[in-house]
């Protein structure tokens, strides 16, 4: 199984996912999240999913609970750069990552967590 | 027509692979490749789980009248599904899951035939046609 890198950079946990996701890794990614999270106090996460072709209703739920953990520790989560062709499938999938934020880019995400790294 | 074992979570991945591969090569649009490798993903979770394991076979075609795409046949050996009818409602779920992936998959794709018999497994055959 592969694992996606958290990388911290100041305040921000910065992730992005540039593999096809299996079920596994997103639950690791979940844990190791969950593990940065309150070891290093950053307030915020950012989830690049430019690379990712595809969100079904699993990996979508697996989003969703990520930015409840955060919550819990309390950072925010968004998630950037979705595709069109992601978004609209999304939609009519029914699944609408309610308590995630999104910002069209990396840049756009930072700006609506506060700022500056 | 490629087939492909649903035995882990990597064979998950390797179907929706095959079917993006397909659904490219069948000159389906961006978003109509991006709606059947979902649904596909959705079916081969559902194989790998609730029946155990099963088989995927994926295969360029055209529909009744002509417009070319792919069709995607799901079939496992479980425990089948009790009532159809209830399962395709949207948040019917035997797990900790939304209930989405069965409801969800048929309204991402063309056609969408689901065949079980309790006790003697589950096949689904779904399709995509261009436009």
């Amino acid at each position: 199984m592969e694992r996606v890198p958290i990388m911290k950079i100041g305040q921000i946990l910065f992730v992005s996912i540039q593999i096809d996701l299996q079920d596994d890794t997103v639950l690791q990614l979940q844990e190791d999240l969950a593990e940065k999270l309150a070891a290093s106090k950053a307030r915020g996460v950012i989830i690049d999913i430019t690379a990712v072709e595809i969100v079904d209703s699993f990996i979508g739920r697996m989003l969703t609970m990520i930015g409840s953990i955060s919550k819990l520790f309390d950072a925010d989560t968004v998630l950037v750069g979705m595709r069109p062709a992601v978004a609209i499938t999304l939609t009519e999938l029914g699944l609408t990552l309610s308590g995630v934020r999104t910002a069209l880019n990396t840049e756009k995400g930072l700006r609506l967590l506060g700022g500056s790294v | 027509m490629d087939e492909l074992p649903i035995k882990s979570g990597d064979d998950v991945v390797r179907v929706r692979q095959c079917v993006r591969t397909a659904a490219a090569g069948s000159g389906l649009s961006l978003v109509d490749q991006t709606k059947v490798v979902t649904a596909a993903s959705e079916l081969a979770r559902n194989a790998l789980i609730h029946g155990g394991g099963g088989l995927a076979q994926v295969e360029v075609t055209a529909s009744a009248n002509g417009r070319p795409g792919v069709r995607v046949t799901f079939s496992d050996s479980g425990p089948g599904i009790p009532d159809v009818d209830v399962a395709m409602t949207d948040g019917w779920t035997t797990g900790s899951g939304l209930g989405l992936g069965l409801s969800g998959a048929r309204r991402l794709v063309d056609d969408f035939e689901l065949t079980s018999e309790p006790g003697s497994g589950t096949t689904i055959v779904v399709c995509k046609w261009s436009r």
